[in-house]
């Protein structure tokens, strides 16, 4: 790498190790958390791909989820609650050579950031948004989510949710997006796949992930999940949006897997001209003074 | 303005000429008005437009007002010389704004006189409709009819007009051009007939040819942005913010920048934060409510000492309040909005040329301290045109970030090698402390420079840490940059008589109002000094304390109720001061800004300023009355 142009070099002690994306801060979950196999799975995605730390930049919102950048040793936002698909977007349009990762929990993506994480989709920018869904509020110290179900007992919804959970996937698909998938952090080398696929998708990508919070949630468990889920028919063909809604819809099983994938145009396509140097911007606006004088 | 002499054929020679067109909204009452621009543009007049659109999008009663001088101009003007009403609305909305001695043109076809009103002003009954419809069988060519007598009344040079109508509809074909001048023809024959052919209002001609643009304070915004770098632009649409996103999304995403319009005023400033922490100039321009929107975001910004350039059209608030009326009470919001302690840095253009200079400085003071700048503009500059001095680009002076890398190039050097995969080795701190406050940002893909942008509390390499010392230490460092930054404020406007003991303060627009009253109030023998900070927080120091210091008199003009930046200049200058105060959803009036400084002066000389307690901070104060009774 070229970039490494030292005069004095350490003594070369390994080449991308397991280890080049950890950063040296620990994790702050508590342990048994669902996200250590989130945070386990990007570990393994960026590996596979071979990608430089510092071509890589990872935006987060807030919640427990959302302290991910910290322990990857990457570029990173931390963000505030519920704006991590417009800063995501600004960084993707800003640097187009980066790879963006976009991390979050249920409250941040579907709760204060649904607006913009529908928007996203619709927009189709070039990211990949990781969704750890725990089905509540940890950081916060367990109140209800948008995907919690009815009747889920919290601090905040004593005598029972009385909403009904967001289906994250059929809002996904609604709402544009050209990749759509399901994850469980229990089983990390399929959700590293998944991430890869997601990673190298042109275009939005969202992947939805099981990611249960053992203090917090004592109904989508682990055990809850194991049981519950199930991968996606062989035969599925992700192409089709109607199979994928019709599998979306499903609650039993709850279907793991790539739902959906479709080429598009993404954002970026649009705008794709090389910037001006100063004097050409010059140039550029003297004509635009002509045009006014 | 005086400026009025008579001339040999009797009639009035002027320095200086309000119009105003009013009608329908919809109607196309800018459209006269831009031939006329356009023609005075080529005279060399100078020339100040306002548009005064109803909030509603079609009907209502709606204005288009002209001011044109041989001389710079700073405002609208108070009132029209000459308006032309199109309907019987809009003679009934503002016959009573009409100058004593200044002339109504009206259609009588669809317009029914007062009897009552007819004694201050002349009247020319001008039969525009029907000379269209039937003399010339082209109802459409009304509007240059309009033109053709309206020009007639104050000597607009015919060959001009004629110019400017090639120019605008020669594309359509020689036979539309040759209809327009026909029509404009028959407006000059009509209104040439009903004078005696003697020109009420004759203009002096111009000195000569001005080098000059003539742009909205909005497209000079634009023009600024451009000229300032700008790469990444964010928006949503708001009165009166809009077209400044228009007219970048027309240029910047064929120049390698991008423009997005975002699903709301939250995520405009979102991206622009995740595109300056990626290395892009960026901006966003917005009004009242959505400003209102971005404020965690510029906390965000302040913490994450990221460069962020916001523009704040002001219009009337609180909440959707008069969305295409004039107020200056965003500073409270700019300077001081958000939870916790939010250094920033917010700038005032006090007038369309100056929206495009304060632009670029706003993008390289943010750029400069890592922190949101806000420029504020307002209803009054942002919409209305102005013909500026062409700007001459070679003053553009552009400040770059301090960027890190790891062969020390732009950061500090390290004594430690690094390796992209191993982030320790760097050393690098994205927040580090320094003297200036200011610490080298490592822009996304430079190897051994991975760092967490954050907006949590942090320690120099960028990990939350809520010990007392952090929070101390990182809340001084943000700090010390808006401190510092004072050196780097654009030189404030300055006017009138330096050695006066009666002292004007103000910002924004009003500056043009301040400016029109001194010069009024030196051709009555009555001397004032002006000070305009166009940085209006945090405020230039020593320019402000001086001026604070040495007046014996200080009078803080401003369009809002409660006095806000005369609040920000107590905070830090205490002393006695007069407010004066507008909230009409108007500009301040010159003659009425006139009046009040010359009731403040004849009350000071009878002691009264000396015996008067000082307003406390933020108090309410007596509104005046005179002003509100007006509207």
């Amino acid at each position: 790498m070229s970039s490494r142009t030292v005069t004095r070099r350490r003594p070369q002690r390994r080449q991308r190790s397991p280890d080049v994306y950890k950063s040296d801060e620990k994790p702050t979950w508590c342990p048994g958390c669902g996200d250590f196999g989130v945070l386990n799975s990007v570990y393994r995605a960026l590996r596979t791909q071979g990608i430089a730390p510092h071509q890589v930049v990872c935006v987060s919102g807030i919640g427990c989820s959302s302290r991910i950048p910290y322990f990857i040793n990457a570029y990173g936002f931390h963000g505030i609650h519920g704006r991590t698909m417009p800063i995501a977007t600004g960084v993707r349009l800003a640097r187009p050579d980066l790879k963006t990762l976009v991390f979050g929990g249920d409250g941040d993506a579907f709760a204060i950031g649904a607006g913009h994480f529908v928007h996203a989709m619709r927009r189709n920018v070039d990211l990949c948004y990781v969704v750890m869904d725990n089905a509540t509020y940890g950081l916060t110290k367990g109140q209800t989510s948008p995907t919690s179900g009815t009747g889920f007992v919290t601090l905040s919804t004593p005598h029972g949710n009385p909403e009904q959970a967001l289906n994250p996937m059929l809002l996904a698909l609604a709402s544009g997006a050209t990749f759509v998938a399901r994850g469980f952090s229990a089983d990390p080398q399929k959700l590293a796949d998944l991430i890869v696929e997601g990673m190298n998708h042109k275009g939005f990508a969202f992947i939805d992930v099981y990611s249960p919070c053992v203090v917090f949630n004592k109904v989508n468990t682990f055990k809850y999940y194991k049981e519950q889920t199930e991968t996606l028919p062989s035969d599925h063909d992700p192409s089709s949006l109607p199979d994928a809604m019709q599998l979306a819809i499903s609650q039993d099983p709850l279907y793991l897997g790539l739902f959906h994938q479709r080429e598009a145009t993404t954002f970026e396509d649009h705008m794709n001209a090389d910037p001006p140097s100063q004097s050409e911007r010059h140039e550029q606006l003297e004509q635009l003074f002509d045009r006014y004088s | 303005m005086s400026g009025a002499q008579t001339d040999d054929a009797g009639g009035v020679r002027r320095s200086d000429l309000v119009i105003r067109f009013a009608g329908e909204a919809g109607e196309g009452i800018k459209s006269p008005g831009e031939l006329i621009i356009q023609a005075a543009a080529r005279a060399g007049y100078r020339i100040i437009t306002d548009f005064s659109p109803p909030a509603e999008i079609k009907g209502g009663v709606s204005f288009f007002q002209i001011r044109l001088s041989t001389h710079p101009i700073y405002t609208r003007g108070d009132a029209p010389d000459v308006l032309l009403a199109f309907n019987q609305e809009a003679y009934d909305a503002y016959i009573a704004e009409l100058r004593d001695g200044g002339m109504l043109i009206y259609d009588p076809d669809r317009v029914t006189l007062d009897p009552g009103q007819a004694s201050h002003f002349q009247t020319l009954a001008f039969p525009m409709g029907s000379i269209a419809a039937k003399e010339l069988r082209m109802p459409i060519v009304k509007n240059v009819v309009a033109v053709g007598g309206m020009a007639t009344l104050f000597g607009l040079e015919t060959d001009h007009l004629k110019q400017v109508i090639r120019k605008l509809w020669l594309r359509k074909g020689e036979a539309v051009v040759e209809t327009n001048y026909k029509a404009l023809d028959a407006g000059i024959a009509y209104v040439h007939e009903q004078v005696n052919g003697t020109a009420p209002f004759v203009l002096a001609p111009a000195a000569e040819q001005q080098n000059t643009i003539h742009v909205s304070g909005n497209q000079a915004t634009g023009l600024g942005a451009i000229a300032g770098g700008v790469q990444f632009f964010a928006g949503y649409p708001i009165t009166p913010a809009s077209d400044v996103m228009e007219y970048l999304a027309a240029w910047l995403p064929q120049q390698g920048g991008h423009v997005v319009q975002a699903e709301d005023e939250i995520a405009a400033v979102n991206m622009l934060l995740g595109a300056s922490y990626a290395g892009a100039r960026a901006m966003t321009t917005t009004s009242g409510p959505g400003l209102s929107l971005m404020v965690e975001a510029l906390g965000l910004a302040t913490m994450a000492e990221l460069p962020a350039v916001i523009v704040d059209a002001q219009r009337v608030g609180p909440s959707t309040g008069m969305p295409t009326r004039h107020e200056q009470a965003d500073l409270n919001l700019t300077a001081l909005g958000g939870h916790g302690e939010v250094p920033r840095i917010v700038l005032a253009a006090t007038s369309v040329e100056d929206c495009f200079w304060l632009a670029i400085e706003a993008f390289n003071l943010s750029e400069k301290y890592q922190m949101p700048v806000i420029l504020m503009t307002d209803t009054v500059v942002a919409v209305r045109t102005e013909s500026i001095e062409r700007p001459d680009l070679s003053r553009v002076k552009l400040t770059e970030r301090e960027t890190w890398s790891a062969n020390g190039a732009n950061g500090q050097a390290t004594d430690q090698i690094p390796l992209p995969e191993e982030l320790d080795d760097s050393g690098y701190l994205p927040y580090k402390l320094t003297d200036s406050g200011v610490s080298p940002m490592s822009l996304p893909g430079t190897p051994g420079g991975q760092y967490v942008a954050m907006g949590l509390e942090h320690n120099e390499k960028g990990r939350g840490r809520w010990d007392q010392q952090t929070h101390m230490l990182m809340t001084q460092k943000r700090f010390r940059k808006m401190e510092r930054s004072v050196t780097d404020a654009p030189e404030p406007v300055r006017y009138g008589d330096p050695a006066a003991d009666v002292g004007i303060v103000t910002w924004g627009s009003t500056a043009g109002t301040a400016i029109e009253a001194l010069d009024r109030l030196a051709s009555a023998g009555v001397q004032a000094d002006l000070l305009v900070p166009r940085m209006v927080y945090p405020l230039p120091h020593p320019q402000v304390a001086d001026f604070m210091a040495e007046k014996r008199i200080v009078i803080v003009p401003e369009v809002n109720y409660s006095g806000q930046f005369a609040n920000l200049l107590l905070a830090q200058f205490p002393r006695h001061i007069h407010r004066i105060n507008v909230y009409r959803g108007q500009p301040m009036r010159v003659d009425f800004l006139v009046d009040q400084i010359k009731d403040i002066i004849a009350a000071a000389h009878n002691g009264a300023a000396e015996s008067a307690v000082p307003p406390a901070v933020g108090a309410p104060h007596a509104a005046p009355e005179q002003e509100v009774q007006r509207v």
